[in-house]
């Protein structure tokens, strides 16, 4: 205790002014969208008329029922598109499962709305697929009809979640889980479904669960597909059509929170006490058995068909951008750069906005973040948790909700010098993306930081090192790789941002790309400079991703040797 | 646990070879495990212990050659089949499970009825001393308890052989004392035939009715712990178990007298032993020596005396360890120690006696 009290005003003030941060622009905002919710849009009385309003309404209770179908029915088609992958890689000594791995980080260098509109042209009554179907077999598959075609973008674009964790999970379990209940009699089925199922299933559940939460507060798919009556997009449309008075909108946001929070409990209460991580050191996975050339053939067959699956988004994005005129056709008349130059003369603005505001974002969340590490892991400061706590809390809040809580709040509050209301300024976008990627960049430098020992720290100390001296030339530049990945993140998932985003763009000057996209795509003639500014965006996102991924490999390496030492002290 | 328990069987392991792509880590082990016997693999990693009792139990490649338990052939048979209980050296208890469902596990494969199950884990924990930790979860036990519920599993199924994958390595040094006698009790208790791996030596020493000494995948000798620590039938052997001076030369006759000629030049005459001519290893133990002061004439001592000076001195506390230069090479002598006892300084001049009967020449 003693040797943090004589330094305890600077985290202190740190702490403090953290902690303001956080207030105004997350608990406030949010806080006012509930408290709305339950207001009486006339008298300002409390009540629950405004939720009665919202169940009596019957495109509203379709909405509902609408949004929970397809966040459920997307879980269960991504875990149908994840499970054999995740399968193939961790039982079998399989070629493809270097191909799986790259497979399963594709989707999410692109939001799915990006991709909505080239998965129409491919997929839709009279796209692509459908054309040869019917060619051939005389019918077709009604694979976009309505909410088929948002749960089948979804899907595509979000079952790498699940991937992701239920191979993690299967990776994690040692060979000697399953050696020792074959030793005792086990075998088969019996084998995996007592003993690999459920070691594997808390990594599923948190997978699948941050499915449900993304597509059941996904804004741009449905719209972009034309599918209006969900919630997310009910939310949008009352307060861009209606007004920021109305309080359907509100109710909606307290209903998409709420069903967030849901989510996230349901994969906590998964997770919880149960660090099913039981590889030893030394210890492999789970054992893996050669394929016969058959079996080797069927896997490749069934990997490839959902790599196209999977590709057909971006496959898709690039015939649309290369093309003359796509329609009732499997592939566009003719190839042109056209779309490009028509892009190039409004875009050049938007690339810029989307550069300058997810950079600014992704520093504004490694200085944060960094600094709520540091204040959590290694202070004493009362409420410290609640810090961590509130911060992480961002996850929950659906972009339309953090975007309605801001033009509500912030619609009064003039900023002096630019004299504009603060909800209509170009930084407020900047704060918003920061705080809904906060969490991203909070968690890599939480990793960063306990992966420096306090050990290091403390022999800073003993050679005449203050505490802050000691950050800046020990704990930084030890973190440096985290803080660094942590940037990355933060700046790939905000450059396509667009649900915040939609609402608190006030002039087309200010606009980012996720923006722009959107707004080509909402005209026929504008999709194909639209799907230009996608391929645009996928590839600052698939740029940004490698590049990321390529420093925490670095760091891991260097990370090692250090891990030794202080593991065996 | 019922009172008629099977027959105690025996393993043998006929010409058993197996191989991880080109590395070969067993190369022709023939080995005869007796019913009721506590026997031990004891070798440095890599030696191909670990990978020998696991093909006992099953797992990993089938190896060429033959493994009978009992008279059953088991070289082909898969894991689930064999009968055999495995502890498994990070225990491998399931986190999803009590600790009771962990022990019923494996009657529940068997097919046991519900009745008789719970009357068998609750006597196979009793054993343990853990009833009352039956509805936890592995993760809030000791590493200690762990141990005994993994043991626990594992006896509570009969299996007809028990196999201890180096149980002990997790625990800490007091713990592994007390567990490696509390296993050899119930191992004496359920006559259970008991193969038991492990790289350390005190291990294998106290708790092995016999040991078998591996290195790279080849069994180096087979004995009682005495047999081996006193007639080591090579210099790894030596090495292995015990602190040993190890000399290398050849043996020759003066008329018919074997005489040991060290590759220095030093002499060890070894009349009245039977020994072929040729090249070997004199080996002695650091307390084959006695240590006395330089030019005393010390009669008594008697035997060869190999004149040095101390390098190194290390007080164990019942002796006193001295690494002794004599010519070019270290010898180790242990002196016993107590209080007011003599003590030599690092430095010093002494002489070593080395009494010849104590000295064994070992094949290279």
């Amino acid at each position: 205790m003693d040797r943090f009290s004589k330094i305890q005003w600077g985290p202190g003030a740190l702490a403090i002014f953290i902690g303001l941060f956080l207030f105004v622009f997350l608990i406030v905002p949010v806080g006012k969208v509930i408290f709305v919710a339950f207001q009486d849009p006339n008298t300002g009385a409390l009540t629950l008329v405004n939720f009665v309003d919202f169940f009596n309404t019957s495109l509203f209770r379709e909405s509902f029922i609408n949004s929970l179908y397809v966040a459920l029915m997307s879980v269960a088609l991504s875990s149908a598109i994840a499970l054999p992958l995740a399968y193939f890689t961790t039982r079998f000594n399989f070629g493809g499962a270097v191909l799986i791995q790259t497979l399963g980080i594709i989707p999410l260098i692109m939001p799915p709305f990006v991709g909505a509109v080239a998965m129409l042209l491919l997929f839709g009554e009279n796209g692509s697929v459908n054309l040869i179907i019917n060619d051939w077999f005389g019918f077709t598959i009604p694979f976009m009809e309505g909410l088929n075609g948002v749960i089948l973008v979804e899907s595509i674009h979000y079952f790498p979640f699940i991937l992701i964790n239920l191979s993690a999970a299967l990776l994690n379990i040692d060979r000697a889980m399953e050696e020792s209940a074959q030793n005792l009699g086990a075998s088969g089925t019996r084998l995996f479904r007592r003993i690999v199922f459920p070691l594997a299933m808390p990594g599923y559940i948190a997978g699948a669960s941050l499915v449900f939460l993304k597509v059941f507060d996904d804004i741009g798919t449905p719209l972009l597909l034309n599918i209006n009556n969900m919630l997310a997009p009910q939310a949008y449309l009352r307060i861009s059509s209606i007004g920021i008075s109305d309080p359907m909108g509100y109710v909606i946001s307290v209903i998409l929170v709420a069903f967030s929070l849901f989510a996230l409990w349901v994969s906590f209460l998964a997770l919880k006490g149960k660090d099913y991580a039981t590889v030893q050191k030394g210890g492999g996975g789970l054992m893996k058995r050669d394929l016969r050339p058959w079996e080797k053939i069927g896997c490749y067959a069934v990997v490839i068909l959902i790599l196209l699956m999977v590709l057909s988004p971006h496959i898709g994005l690039a015939l649309l951008s290369f093309g003359t005129v796509w329609s009732f056709s499997v592939l566009p008349d003719g190839f042109t750069w056209a779309h490009y130059g028509n892009m190039w003369r409004t875009a050049d603005g938007y690339i810029y906005n989307t550069l300058l505001y997810a950079g600014l974002a992704a520093l504004i969340d490694v200085v944060l973040g960094t600094a709520i590490a540091y204040i959590v892991w290694r202070t004493k400061i009362i409420g410290r948790k609640w810090l961590d706590f509130i911060a992480m809390g961002a996850v929950a809040i659906p972009g339309v909700v953090l975007g309605i809580g801001y033009l509500r709040t912030f619609v009064e509050f003039n900023v002096p010098i630019v004299d504009k209301p603060l909800a209509s300024w170009w930084v407020i976008i900047v704060v918003a993306l920061a705080i809904r990627r906060l969490p991203y960049a909070l968690r890599a430098c939480v990793a960063g930081l306990q992966q420096v020992s306090v050990m290091l720290e403390e022999a800073a100390e003993n050679l005449g090192a203050t505490k802050y001296r000691t950050v800046r030339r020990i704990v930084v530049p030890l973190m440096s790789g985290a803080m660094l990945a942590g940037f990355v993140t933060s700046f790939a998932t905000a450059a396509v941002e667009l649900s915040a985003t939609l609402m608190l763009v006030s002039a087309q000057s200010d606009a980012p790309l996720a923006y722009g996209i959107w707004e080509f795509m909402q005209s026929a003639a504008g999709r194909g400079p639209g799907a230009g500014l996608g391929i645009i965006a996928v590839l600052i996102v698939g740029i940004a991703t490698y590049v990321s991924y390529r420093i925490i490999q670095r760091t891991e390496r260097q990370r090692s040797v250090g891990a030794v030492v202080a593991e065996q002290a | 646990m019922t009172d008629i328990r099977p027959e105690a069987v025996g393993v043998t392991i006929e010409d058993v070879s197996l191989s991880f792509g080109t590395t070969e880590v067993l190369k022709g082990i023939t080995l005869k495990i007796e019913p009721g016997e506590f026997f031990t693999f004891l070798g440095p990693s890599g030696s191909g212990k670990s990978t020998l009792l696991r093909a006992i139990a099953g797992f990993g490649p089938t190896p060429a050659g033959r493994i009978l338990i009992g008279d059953d052939d088991v070289t082909h048979l898969v894991p689930w089949r064999r009968n055999v209980g495995m502890v498994f050296q990070s225990y491998a208890l399931w986190p999803h499970m009590t600790v009771r469902k962990n022990v019923a596990f494996g009657l529940e494969e068997r097919k046991v009825g519900a009745r008789e199950i719970s009357s068998r884990v609750d006597a196979a924990l009793d054993l343990v001393g853990l009833r009352e930790f039956a509805e936890r979860r592995p993760s809030q036990l000791s590493g200690g308890q762990q141990q005994r519920v993994a043991l626990a599993r594992t006896v509570v199924v009969e299996p007809r052989v028990l196999l201890l994958d180096e149980p002990l390595s997790n625990l800490d040094a007091n713990l592994r004392v007390q567990m490696r006698r509390d296993i050899l009790e119930l191992q004496r208790e359920l006559k259970l035939t008991t193969i038991f791996v492990t790289h350390d030596q005190e291990e294998a020493n106290t708790t092995s009715d016999r040991i078998a000494v591996l290195n790279d995948g080849l069994i180096q000798q087979v004995g009682s712990p005495m047999e081996l620590y006193d007639n080591p039938a090579n210099r790894f052997v030596a090495y292995f178990l015990g602190t040993a001076n190890l000399i290398d030369g050849r043996v020759e006759f003066e008329a018919t007298t074997p005489v040991f000629q060290a590759d220095d030049g030093t002499r060890i005459s070894l009349a009245g032993r039977e020994l072929p001519a040729g090249a070997g290893t004199a080996m002695f133990r650091p307390q084959d020596l006695t240590i006395g002061k330089a030019g005393a004439d010390d009669a008594a001592a008697g035997g060869v005396v190999l004149p040095g000076s101390i390098r190194h001195r290390e007080f164990l506390g019942s002796l006193v360890r001295y690494s002794v230069r004599v010519g070019t090479r270290e010898i180790l002598v242990d002196d016993s120690h107590h209080a007011g006892g003599r003590i030599f300084d690092v430095g010093e001049d002494v002489d070593l006696h080395l009494d010849v009967d104590r000295v064994q020449v070992l094949g290279v």
